[in-house]
């Protein structure tokens, strides 16, 4: 039962609505650098978009789907009301505010510093205090999440915690934890320099700090989607999950080995030493284990609803799949993306095969590929499973719906495989423009990426109006929101899956391993500081 | 946690000796790999010696390599100016604009009365302080030659370099004409040349960005914008710190010599 319906939706409307305009900021930039448009003799214009794209689809708006799933799955999986509804609302108002004051300096020029920040550069204080509110908005979540839970374990002493409010609540714990790093960074080094207190900055600490919450903050966007694998799709698609307890040691796991690898990010830094870089890059492949456990274990859940529908033959049973249910094609495609651009990761946290695609359009295209892709799609199976129950009124015309699914696939598949491929010819990424001569194989690749990113806003607007439209639907009777049920249900849980305090512990304790010695280090080093370089300063 | 449940935190958890020890074990592993194993594969005397290997890996070598041979010392004198954004800053170091004014009389015959002339010399009306003095110190030492300058600032003191460059940095800027809007700009100046190694002039003077030490070139007379590239170009001047201007202008082609001068001298 959902008590707040209007704090949800404002949470999904602002995130979906942010989303629809960084697409369209998107596409103009692949638009803007590929060889259909001549050279932008503006090159700031190129980067005030990247800095509002990257904004708003890295902070803003998968931190309010995360915002609003979390405050659903906290009503409907605990039976309670929420806690603390006025601080959500809160919450909610500061990263409304956060996220003006973050985008108005950036639109008018005075902060083209791109969403990563990159000390030296240092732009106008309203951005980073505006993503500072943002954060802090965010956090007002992570902590009503952590309330929720205990209010619900107070009372309710010896049962099993509900596998989607304890997938949310990691969830939660490792955005508070991770967006530490990016706050020390943006309180201890940008905004001194921000506001005037002093003029040089140690970028190699700023830079170690950002990793911190650069690479856990990918799994923060991923946690959704990963809920919805889980405890969403089995269900909506006739089956059962295949083992509640794989599931809880999947988010286990992520929480514990997401954070302490960031510095994969910097390989190609000097600051760093060679053997953190190595220690790093093991823990990321790490992080591949709860994928792959994630994945059997979806898999296999699947099968069961197969086989439920009478599914035959070692293969045969993928014939017997709900492929009409938008729920199953966004699952499929959700897969096959996230083969594809896990695959592609194995190569960017490998600190040899890193250095062949570094700072090359092959990352960009990783991210999009495993973000927009992966990962949004299922945001969007999450609005359309969540709709009927948020509005009161049923989702009407499936065929829309998978027209949609369809063209995000699609059109992130055309955008992201050439995308891949230029990084690999060598193409340098943030580059406003680009000299084509003589390099055909580039020009028409980004081409393709660039007809691509034009499906994906087709994709995007078809995506805004079926949820819009089922506003003005008519009301029907809803049938009570469930979370998918494991075949073997939990009775009684172990302490350490039945809450979060071990695998905290163990994820604070792997960052002090992981990050003490090199920030210790970079603090110490004084002759580290150099010059800012102001953004947007007067010419 | 209730007091009659096990403890989560305790020996006797198999779940918390199980994780936290799996986790300590592959800690220690990496650890042994990336600090001990791997630097000793190095066949690099750095990395010889388990502390030398722990400290290289760790990014603090006990040694850096030592250097094998001398410096190459160049045929020119080349500029010794060391360019910080505080260098002209503070109260001690700042210059003065009414002692700049007085010594500047003696530029007025070439650089006009208030740093804006007709006579195809640089305009150093408004022109960045650091600029200016980076210039006056290069005449200094040779580093930057001119029968011109080279006498006119051989008497002068550091104070006084640092006073002209004050003096000539306050003056009002010369207009910038329309041609010199965004529309107009052409390719070179606003984008380079990529493919070779040309970064956009704007990029560093101005109209886009900024960088210490690279002069404000709008307006500047055509004629002295032109000579300069192609005395760049020619290696007849070299005063460059890291020699970007002699491997850009190298690089440019005759139209582009002209369009990029004609762009910021104000004409078309």
């Amino acid at each position: 039962m959902i008590s707040n319906r209007r704090l949800m939706l404002a949470h999904f409307w602002l995130a979906f609505a942010v989303f629809g305009l960084a697409v369209l900021l998107g596409e103009w930039q692949m638009f803007i650098r590929s060889p259909l448009h001549g050279w932008l003799h503006n090159p700031d214009l190129y980067y005030r978009s990247v800095t509002a794209h990257g904004t708003v689809m890295g902070y803003v708006f998968p931190t309010l789907v995360a915002m609003g799933f979390g405050y659903a799955i906290c009503e409907l999986s605990l039976g309670q009301p929420l806690i603390g509804r006025r601080w959500a609302w809160a919450g909610y108002i500061m990263i409304i505010v956060g996220s003006v004051a973050a985008v108005v300096p950036v639109a008018m020029g005075l902060d083209s510093v791109l969403y990563t920040f990159y000390p030296p550069m240092i732009g106008n204080a309203f951005y980073y205090i505006g993503v500072v509110l943002v954060v802090v908005g965010s956090w007002v979540w992570v902590v009503l999440m952590g309330i929720n839970l205990n209010a619900w374990k107070r009372a309710h002493p010896s049962a099993p915690v509900p596998l989607p409010m304890f997938a949310n609540v990691a969830a939660a714990y490792l955005w508070g934890w991770t967006a530490v790093g990016a706050a020390l960074e943006l309180l201890f080094q940008i905004l001194p320099v921000a506001l005037g207190f002093t003029n040089t900055i140690n970028a190699g600490l700023s830079r170690v700090l950002f990793s911190w919450t650069l690479h856990a903050i990918v799994y923060f966007w991923l946690m959704p989607a990963y809920i919805a694998f889980y405890t969403i799709v089995p269900r909506a698609i006739g089956g059962r999950l295949y083992s509640d307890t794989m599931a809880r040691i999947s988010f286990a796991l992520f929480l514990v080995f997401s954070m302490p690898i960031g510095i994969h990010h910097l390989f190609a830094d000097p600051q760093v030493g060679s053997g953190f870089k190595f220690v790093h890059s093991v823990f990321t492949a790490m992080v591949a284990v709860p994928t792959l456990l994630t994945v059997f274990t979806i898999c296999a859940s699947v099968e069961i609803a197969a086989r439920l529908r009478g599914g035959k033959g070692v293969f045969g049973w993928l014939k017997a799949l709900p492929w009409d249910n938008p729920q199953m094609l966004a699952l499929a495609f959700s897969f096959v993306m996230l083969g594809f651009g896990g695959a592609g990761g194995l190569i960017n946290m490998s600190y040899q095969l890193d250095s062949t695609v570094h700072n090359t359009q092959w990352v960009t295209g990783h991210f999009h590929l495993i973000f927009g892709g992966a990962i949004v799609i299922m945001y969007f199976a999450i609005a359309y499973d969540l709709w009927p129950h948020l509005t009161g009124r049923a989702m009407q015309h499936l065929g829309l719906i998978r027209t949609q699914l369809w063209l995000w696939f699609i059109g992130m598949i055309v955008t992201t495989f050439p995308w891949h491929y230029v990084g690999i010819l060598g193409m340098p990424r943030r580059m406003a423009y680009f000299d084509y001569t003589g390099m055909s194989a580039e020009a028409v690749s980004v081409i393709m990426s660039t007809v691509g990113g034009a499906l994906l806003v087709v994709s995007a607007i078809l995506f805004l109006v079926i949820l819009y439209r089922n506003h003005s639907g008519s009301r029907a009777e809803i049938a009570p929101f469930t979370f998918s049920r494991a075949i073997h249900e939990p009775t009684s849980l172990p302490l350490a899956l039945n809450g979060l305090g071990l695998w905290v512990g163990l994820m604070m304790a792997l960052t002090i391993t992981n990050y003490g010695y090199p920030i210790a280090r970079l603090i110490g080093l004084h002759d580290a500081q150099v010059p800012a370089v102001f953004i947007g300063a007067k010419r | 946690m209730n007091d009659h449940r096990p403890r989560l935190i305790s020996l006797r958890n198999p779940w918390f000796t199980a994780s936290a020890g799996a986790v300590l074990i592959l800690f220690l592993f990496t650890v042994f790999v990336g600090f001990v194993w791997l630097p000793s594969a190095q066949n690099d005397a750095l990395f010889k010696g388990l502390l030398n290997a722990i400290c290289s890996a760790a990014g603090v070598p006990r040694a850096w390599l030592s250097e094998a041979s001398p410096p190459v010392q160049p045929k020119a004198p080349v500029s010794s100016v060391v360019l910080t954004p505080d260098m002209l800053g503070g109260p001690s170091s700042g210059g003065s604009v009414g002692r700049g004014a007085t010594l500047a009389l003696r530029c007025t015959m070439c650089h006009g009365a208030r740093g804006v002339s007709a006579a195809n010399t640089p305009n150093l009306a408004g022109q960045y302080e650091a600029s200016i003095y980076k210039e006056l110190r290069d005449f200094q030492s040779g580093a930057r030659t001119s029968a011109v300058m080279a006498p006119m600032v051989v008497g002068l003191g550091d104070q006084d370099l640092r006073d002209l460059s004050a003096y000539y940095a306050s003056l009002p800027r010369g207009d910038v004409s329309a041609a010199q809007q965004a529309h107009a700009m052409p390719n070179i100046v606003a984008t380079g040349s990529p493919m070779r190694n040309i970064a956009p002039c704007g990029s560093c003077h101005g109209d886009m960005a900024i960088k210490l030490g690279a002069p404000w070139l709008g307006p500047q007379p055509h004629d002295y914008l032109k000579s300069q590239l192609e005395a760049f170009a020619n290696d007849r001047r070299h005063n460059d710190i890291s020699a970007q201007m002699r491997n850009i202008a190298r690089n440019m082609t005759a139209d582009e010599i002209n369009a990029s001068a004609s762009y910021y001298a104000g004409s078309k």
